[in-house]
């Protein structure tokens, strides 16, 4: 296999770790959602909170495009 | 070092160009596009927050009332994350929130510059932040500071296992802090650059899907500007109140 290919599948490689954030953020919202139907009243203090946990969430799906990227265009 | 990527590339917004070049000895400090954009935001919060409090009218207008909110959403995050032994760094904190969130939405105008979309601005920003913390700790509570790195009810025979994981965490926290809000801006700005390439590839029959799409990602990509500013700076909070309280 050479170089060029091998970088491909290794940048495809790095992104499977999208998978585990989607199921990551899937789960943050869906907790918000139950939560908020549950108690409507706890909304106020219960959206920042999943705000800063999507953020942190989505943070992680970036790390693994940047490998992606480091693999592809170094 | 990667060659500069081409004209047509995705990543060619990303490339830094001196605009006045300095060099000082072997090191260079030309002022480039990345301290132009840094410039311009800086004069830009300066001019909002003074321009915005010029009248100081009891009933503020519109504009008086988003420099009022964006003091009492910081202020808010400061005396929710730290309490208030932390008022007294309410200045440091506003001014990154605003530097940092002024640089990620000027970013999203067209031909523009994003000067929080390179580690070496965002690893600063989060090297002051965590110097700064660090010297916080130690100068309230001095060599008590080392306590920190001591997980509470910890069996000893775990401690020399638990204080070098606790050292690890702590020194990552400048890693993360600066790669989150790098990769978010740089990813985002990718993106939109790729799907703005789709509309040129499709022409004129199929290249309104991608545009649609691009007008949908600018959407997200606002809400990304203000959340990374928000959580960069709520981050902040969090290892401020850890210097302050120790746990």
């Amino acid at each position: 296999m050479d170089l060029q290919s091998a970088k491909m599948i290794g940048a495809g490689l790095a992104v499977i770790g999208l998978g585990g954030v989607g199921a990551g953020i899937g789960s943050i919202f869906a907790s918000l959602i139950s939560s908020i139907a549950r108690n409507p009243s706890a909304r106020p203090q219960v959206f920042p909170m999943s705000m800063l946990g999507f953020a942190l969430v989505e943070a992680v799906a970036l790390y693994a495009l940047l490998i992606a990227f480091l693999i592809l265009f170094t | 070092m990667a060659a500069a990527p081409p004209e047509d590339s995705p990543l060619h917004q990303f490339v830094i160009q001196p605009l006045v070049p300095i060099h000082i000895g072997n090191v260079d400090l030309s002022f480039t596009n990345s301290s132009l954009f840094m410039v311009v935001a800086a004069t830009l919060v300066t001019l909002f927050l003074t321009l915005g409090m010029r009248g100081e009218n009891l009933v503020p207008g519109r504009f008086q009332s988003m420099a009022e909110m964006s003091y009492e959403f910081v202020a808010g995050m400061v005396r929710d994350n730290v309490g208030s032994a932390g008022r007294k760094y309410f200045p440091f904190v506003f001014t990154l929130f605003m530097f940092v969130l002024f640089g990620n939405l000027l970013g999203l105008l067209p031909y523009s510059f994003t000067f929080t979309s390179h580690i070496a601005v965002t690893a600063a920003l989060a090297l002051v932040v965590i110097v700064g913390v660090t010297v916080v700790g130690i100068a309230k509570h001095g060599l008590h500071f080392l306590s920190f790195f001591v997980p509470k009810g910890v069996p000893a025979a775990l401690l020399p296992l638990m204080i070098p994981i606790e050292v690890i965490s702590y020194l990552s926290r400048p890693v993360s802090l600066s790669i989150r809000l790098f990769a978010n801006m740089m990813a985002g700005h990718t993106m939109l650059k790729v799907f703005a390439g789709f509309v040129v590839l499709l022409g004129f029959l199929g290249g309104w899907a991608p545009l649609a799409m691009d007008v949908a990602l600018t959407a997200f990509e606002l809400l990304v500007a203000f959340l990374q500013a928000y959580v960069f700076t709520v981050l902040t909070c969090i290892y401020l109140n850890d210097a302050i309280h120790l746990h």
